[in-house]
This record gives C-alpha cells, structure tokens and sequence, in this order.
C-alpha cells in the first residue's frame, strides 16, 4: 500500500527532470534486458558445443577449453556493453 | 522500500583522495604492481639448482602456467618471447581484481575504466607493432584483406575488417575486464547492503530479521564466485593478447 501511495504522488507531481530520468532509468533497464538475450543464448551454444566435443574426444579437453574461453569472451563482449549503456543511463 | 536507498554509482566506485590526485583504486594499483615484483625480484635470487620452494614455487607456476596454457596454445614455440610480457600482464591484472574480495579493500582497481583501457592501449600498440615489423607494409593489406576475397567485395569486407581489427579489438578488450569486475563489485554492494537493511531495518515484522541470512548467503556464495571470476578475466585478458600478437605476426594461421 505504502509503495502505491508513493506511485501515485510520483505521477501527479512529477516534474519535466524527472519524467527524463525516469524515462533513463525505463532505457536503461530495456537496454541491459535486451543486451543479454543474444549473448545468453550464444553462450549457452559455445559451451554446450564444448561439452559435446570434450566428451567425444576427452584426450582433446584442453585444447576445447582454450578456444571455448575464448568463444565465451568474444560473445560476452555485446552484454557488457550493454551493461555499461546500463550503467551509463542510469547515472 | 529497501530498493530506494540503493546508492548512486559514483557513490559506490569513487572513492576519497587519500590525499590529492591519489586513491585507493590508484593505491591498490601500486601495490599489484609492488607486490608482483616483489615476488618475482624474490623467486630470482633463489638458488636454481635445489628444489624450489615458496615465493620460488609460485613463481614457478606462474610461467609454466603462462607457457603451457597461453603462449602454446595461441603462438605456438616462436611465441614463448613473449612469455615475459604475457606474465606480467596477467600477475597485474590478477592482482588488481583480487581486492574486490579482500576485506577492507573492497575494490577491484580494474573496476574502473581508467586502468583496463590503458593496458588495452598497451596490447593494440604491441600488436600494431608486431605485424608491421613481421611483415612490412603487408600487414596492413593483409589484415584488410584476407586471402581470396573477390574485387568487387574488397571495400565492403576492408571496412568490416579494419574497424574490427583496429577500434573493437582494443574497445572490447578494455570494456570486457572493466564490466566485468565492475558487476561483480556491483553485485557484491547490492547484497550486502541488502543483508544490511534487512538486518538493522526498524519493523514490526519480525520475521525480517532472521531471513536476512538468505541474502548474507548469496553474498558468500558471490564472493567466491568473484574468485573465480578475477582469475579468468585476467587470463582471457591474457589469452586475447597472445592471439592478437599471434595473429599480427602469423596471419595466415
């Protein structure tokens, strides 16, 4: 009840500054989500690959793993970008 | 309720000047980078011919590490040159992520910008110079174009290659070890600073109190989560750099 009396008396008297930053916050928020549907789905793809290819070959693991690293790395690179717009914005 | 006391982000990675022009994040990278060559000015004055122990040991390791899981892997044997350069990076970079569990420290020095961005601006610079040292101007045509592109495609593929190779490597290298530590910093204050709002909130509810244990576990759980993580961003930090310069100087591999 407490957090809807303050919704309310935020959206009567919300003035032009902070309807810009709560629209920031609202990007925000969206950007970060969305950065990390890609990257999410294509780590899970790297790994699930180099487990596949570990457990077929386990005298390769090493080697796998190297480049599974570096596969992780290269995708991860897109959601903490997004991360940082995140961060960004929200200042 | 909790969630608005949250505070603002420079209140949380900026800190005092210890006095002017030095802080604590420029104090914790003196001290990696102290600390670094104390062990290995230590490891060197021991004798090589007897059994290593100690600083020596962990000297040891470190370039075995590096050698085996780093430069074999990306340069092959004409890399292992670089095994200096590599350890040293990756001895800094570590050091500087572990004090964002270390108490009273509290904060990895790689968590702000300033430090990633100016050892990525190291590595493009080392790379830039490797390739055109290793193959003159053909570096550059080489890395534009790589073998048996079509004419007409040239332009098109030169443009992606060249902005990859030359602004998103370097951007990329510094955005990644900087988001990383500054999230796991980030996650670590938010349960904290949730165990303490629940722990000393002033409330009726008396359950409250007891189930603040939940987010003192996940804070546990997330510092050693953190250890894991400042040890594989310095070596990916590490390993990109071996496969950039492996690639600068080999670029047909």
């Amino acid at each position: 009840m407490e957090s809807l009396a303050l919704l309310i008396a935020v959206e009567e008297g919300l003035a032009a500054d902070d309807q810009k930053a709560a629209n920031a916050a609202i990007g925000a928020g969206f950007a970060y989500g969305l950065a990390a549907i890609g990257p999410g789905i294509g780590i899970g793809y790297v790994v699930g690959k180099a487990i596949e290819a570990m457990a077929r070959q386990p005298e390769a693991a090493g080697m796998v793993r190297t480049t599974m690293f570096l596969g992780i790395a290269f995708t991860e690179a897109l959601a903490l970008i997004g991360f940082v717009v995140f961060i960004l914005l929200g200042l | 309720m909790l969630a608005l006391d949250f505070p603002p982000i420079n209140e949380v990675i900026r800190w005092k000047d210890l006095f002017p022009t030095f802080n604590k994040v420029a104090l914790i990278a003196c001290l990696a980078a102290l600390i670094g060559s104390a062990i290995y000015i230590l490891a060197a004055r021991r004798d090589p011919m007897v059994a290593p122990k100690g600083a020596r040991n962990l000297a040891e390791t470190g370039v075995e590490f590096i050698e085996e899981q780093i430069v074999m892997q990306t340069m092959g044997r004409e890399g292992l040159g670089w095994t200096p350069f590599l350890l040293t990076l990756f001895i800094f970079v570590y050091l500087c992520n572990l004090p964002g569990i270390i108490p009273i420290l509290q904060m990895p020095a790689t968590a702000r910008m300033a430090l990633p961005l100016f050892l990525a601006l190291i590595v493009w610079i080392t790379y830039n110079v490797v390739g055109f040292k290793h193959n003159g101007a053909g570096y550059l045509t080489g890395m534009l174009w790589p073998r048996n592109v079509p004419v007409a495609m040239r332009p098109l593929v030169g443009l992606i290659e060249f902005l990859s190779n030359i602004v998103l490597r370097p951007f990329s290298l510094a955005v990644r070890l900087f988001a990383n530590m500054l999230a796991g910093h980030m996650l670590l204050v938010t349960f904290a600073l949730l165990t303490n709002a629940m722990l000393f909130a002033e409330t009726k509810q008396i359950l409250l109190k007891p189930m603040s244990i939940l987010p003192f576990f996940m804070l546990l759980f997330l510092t050693v989560f953190e250890v894991l993580v400042g040890f594989l961003q310095a070596y990916i930090f590490t390993i990109l750099t071996g496969v950039y310069i492996g690639l600068a100087a080999h670029p047909e591999h």
